[in-house]
């Protein structure tokens, strides 16, 4: 054997590392996600009655055992209605962000290697889409093409668009001067390969973390221009709506717009909190 | 002058429970060098700290002794040290660009020592700052010490920060690695400037992996390996009759100092019966007056590569030596095909392979021979996918080498043994790897196409001199075995002695001389080559001492990073 330390082992002081302990948001977090997901698939494992089906003499019915969150003003169930709402409003969060993102790497992909001139025609068009705030585009689009869960999901995704566009764009730069495509290059494969292989799954690695949060942020919007009266149409059970219909009775029966209100916000932290708690996984395992 | 000993017995140190440094015992008298000598992860830059109470969190330190001019370091309050760093013990530390805040003038810096100590008043200061840096033979030190470190040269940031480690006379200084990563005249120069130290009568400690600069500074070497001492003497006897294996393996490993072919490690490897290819083996490549230029941040145009002809023959080495800026990178990434020249032609087996003009060639008409011209590049990390395992690295070279996806498990075991890692390793993330595993993996990968040649970009500057030893050797072998032509880049000329057949001499983008290994370096035409041979440190008893070249006006013009006017178009 040689007096040479021949390296088999890593270099430095290995730390030892503390066991991981299951932190409570988190683990909250994804269970309400895990939840929703399942409510959103098979409904009636949670709710037993018809979301839409009007019980006059049970109009106004406060929370309690029969009805948990009470009924609304037609003596629809509101428990069932949140449960059934969830469908639409992680199906309108999913679908939106898809779209924002299928926008945004069309575009960063044109602005990060297309060329200089390609790349200033983009950075312009994000520029002036900026200039606008998001809801108020979202509104316009709502205005020309109708309302309806079509146009919301589009509405939605487009104002979201530009700043994934321009996350995508700054990774793309980033990564495409990066050794390993220089590399890949030298290795004779094509530019094709090079770009769905190597330059987009890493450049689109940290956006992870931000299209989780990005879902709760398009449920939010969604149920805003739902709230407005231009997505989903009552009597149909959506969160956003049933805030709507709810916010004339606010004084007398507040569960209308509590419970559905409720699950927008824990929606939302939910998304955040595991976000982050993903963030913070993946970094660690990147450094 | 200072009458002030460091006295240092039984020094342990612990991280965790787990001992880094054990029983190291050594005394640094006034006026005299100690050289702290071993490889990464050896506990040299720990023990160095730990003499400034920065060991680092969770360092549990003991010692019998630990003492400067009498004051004892053991006990000492947060407070006491910082009244002890700077003031009467100097340290200065490895990087110097990440070790000078980069929005801060460089005099500031030194200034802020000053301040910090409360030496002098505002005039006397900024008087003492620019004195300082022309101590250390900074040139123009009124300017420089006005501008920030990314509008310096390595050369200079070294030298400002040894400035501020000098700032208030310290009697002890401490120095990290002081010229790991310099050229050979720019290293040439901080030698200078720490025997300058040695001279006044203060006390030098340096770490260093390099003997040969150790050989330049050094009364007393202390070789560490895995937190012990393993030799410790005076300089001479160690460096010259080395005791310990160990000792003897690492002079060993110092390339340039031994007769070509010798092999560099212990590791046992082919034993070549057959000559080398000679001068007239078949030409692979041929470079024919390369030119380009840059536009450089300040709207100027550089001529960073011209009129560069040079001819690669099938089985041989051809060296590329020059330091920072000559523009050899640059020829390589041309040669590579990564980057269009503004002048010249490159051919390859007689085909066209890169030009300008009618002489232009389609990437694609290029792609279909890139599986011949392989790359290693100084940085093997930067250079894989962070996602993907050793195991993914090679199949994505396999593939593009057409391998079947059923072949290639067996071809990528059979990879990893030829650069002698164990199989097990493909399972592994690059990220998991040491330096030299990692350059291992990169030239795995090289070889996984079958290419006639390499090009080696500077593939051992960031190793270790035992682990670059390896790595030369390994490259030896593959070049015998697999009949590889190597076009060999480096900074340093004992490396591209001990490699090439050929060597081609570069400064500001020109050829300076190029003539066969033995010719260039027995009797160098050029002035230049001349100057940059006088300035490689050697080990004591190996031809002749250290030539310390004039200092010359450093030409700020071809300071600028190469690698930040790139854009690679895919």
């Amino acid at each position: 054997m040689s007096e040479l330390t021949l390296e088999t082992t890593l270099p430095g002081i290995r730390v030892q590392r503390a066991p991981r302990k299951v932190r409570l948001g988190p683990l909250l977090a994804v269970s309400f996600l895990g939840f929703l997901i399942l409510a959103a698939l098979l409904p009636q494992l949670f709710a037993h009655s018809d979301p839409l089906a009007i019980v006059p003499h049970d109009a106004f019915h406060p929370p309690g055992w029969a009805h948990w969150f009470g009924t609304d003003q037609s003596g629809r169930d509101i428990f069932s209605r949140v449960i059934h709402g969830t469908r639409q409003s992680l199906f309108i969060g999913l679908a939106a962000t898809a779209l924002a993102m299928s926008i945004a790497i069309v575009l960063g992909l044109l602005g990060g290697l297309g060329g200089a001139y390609l790349d200033r025609g983009v950075n312009w068009s994000l520029e002036i889409l900026f200039a606008f705030p998001s809801l108020i585009l979202a509104l316009l689009f709502v205005a020309i093409f109708g309302s309806g869960i079509g146009p919301l999901i589009v509405a939605t995704g487009l104002g979201g668009a530009p700043g994934y566009a321009r996350m995508v764009r700054g990774q793309v730069l980033a990564v495409r001067n990066a050794g390993y495509i220089e590399s890949a290059k030298a290795l004779g494969h094509p530019p094709l390969r090079i770009i769905t292989r190597q330059l987009l799954p890493n450049a689109m690695r940290p956006l992870i973390v931000t299209l989780t949060m990005g879902v709760g942020q398009a449920i939010v919007w969604a149920s805003a221009l739902s709230f407005l009266g231009l997505g989903a149409r009552p009597p149909a059970p959506e969160w956003g709506t049933m805030l709507s219909m709810g916010r004339d009775f606010i004084a007398n029966a507040w569960w209308l717009t509590f419970f559905p209100g409720l699950f927008i916000v824990l929606t939302t932290l939910s998304t955040t909190v595991a976000g982050r708690y993903l963030q913070q996984r993946l970094e660690g395992r990147l450094s | 002058m200072s009458d002030k000993h460091l006295i240092v017995e039984d020094l342990s140190i612990e991280f965790a429970g787990q001992s880094v440094v054990r029983n190291l015992s050594f005394t640094l008298a006034p006026g005299k060098t100690l050289a702290l000598v071993g490889e990464s992860g050896s506990g040299k830059s720990v023990t160095a700290r730990s003499l400034i109470g920065l060991a680092g969190a969770g360092a549990k330190v003991t010692a019998r002794t630990l003492s400067y001019g009498g004051q004892d370091l053991l006990g000492l309050s947060e407070r006491g040290w910082r009244g002890l760093r700077g003031k009467g013990i100097g340290f200065v530390l490895q990087d110097a660009l990440v070790s000078l805040d980069p929005l801060r003038p460089v005099g500031k810096e030194i200034l802020e020592v000053l301040k910090t100590h409360g030496w002098g008043d505002r005039h006397t200061r900024a008087e003492r700052v620019v004195e300082l840096l022309e101590k250390v033979g900074v040139p123009e030190p009124r300017l420089r010490a006005r501008q920030r470190p990314d509008q310096l040269s390595g050369g200079l940031r070294q030298r400002a920060l040894i400035a501020s480690a000098l700032a208030l006379s310290p009697g002890l200084v401490i120095a990290d690695e002081p010229t790991t990563a310099l050229d050979a005249t720019v290293q040439a120069q901080i030698l200078e400037v720490l025997q300058e130290i040695k001279a006044r009568g203060d006390s030098l400690l340096i770490i260093s992996h390099d003997l040969a600069v150790v050989a330049q500074l050094a009364d007393e070497v202390l070789v560490l390996r895995h937190g012990e001492v393993v030799e410790q003497g005076p300089m001479e006897q160690v460096l010259r009759k080395p005791r310990h294996p160990y000792t003897r393996a690492l002079l060993d490993a110092v390339p340039g100092e031994h007769v070509r072919g010798t092999r560099l490690s212990p590791e046992r490897g082919i034993v070549s019966t057959q000559p080398r290819p000679g001068r007239d083996a078949q030409v692979l490549l041929q470079a024919d007056r390369l030119g380009k230029r840059y536009v450089g941040p300040d709207q100027q145009s550089r001529q960073v590569v011209d009129d560069v002809s040079f001819e690669l023959r099938a089985g041989r080495t051809l060296g590329i030596v020059g330091e920072s800026g000559s523009g050899k990178t640059t020829v390589a990434r041309i040669v590579l095909g990564l980057l269009q020249p503004d002048a010249g032609q490159v051919t390859f087996l007689d085909q066209p392979w890169a030009g300008v003009g009618n002489d232009q060639v389609e990437e694609k008409q290029r792609r279909l021979y890139r599986r011949d011209i392989s790359v290693i590049y100084q940085d093997p990390l930067s250079s894989f996918d962070p996602r993907w395992s050793v195991g993914q690295i090679l199949a994505d070279a396999l593939d593009v080498a057409g391998i079947a996806l059923a072949q290639q498990p067996a071809r990528i075991s059979q990879l990893l043994s030829q650069v002698r890692l164990p199989a097990q390793l493909a399972s592994r993330r690059p990220l998991q790897l040491s330096g030299g595993q990692r350059q291992r993996v990169a030239i795995a990968r090289a070889i996984a196409s079958d290419p006639k040649i390499i090009i080696c970009d500077e593939p051992v500057s960031a190793l270790d001199v035992s682990v670059q030893a390896q790595v030369l050797d390994l490259l030896a072998d593959l070049q015998t075995s697999l009949g590889l032509a190597y076009l060999f880049i480096s900074h340093d000329l004992g490396v591209i002695r001990h490699v090439s057949d050929e060597v081609l001499v570069m400064r500001h983008g020109k050829v300076v001389e190029s003539a066969d290994v033995e010719t260039l370096f027995e009797r160098p035409q050029h002035e230049y080559t001349r100057r940059l041979l006088g300035a490689v440190p050697r080990l004591p008893g190996a031809g002749t001492k250290l030539v310390v070249p004039p200092l010359e006006a450093e030409n700020t013009a071809w300071l600028f990073d190469e690698s930040r006017l790139w854009k690679i178009a895919i």
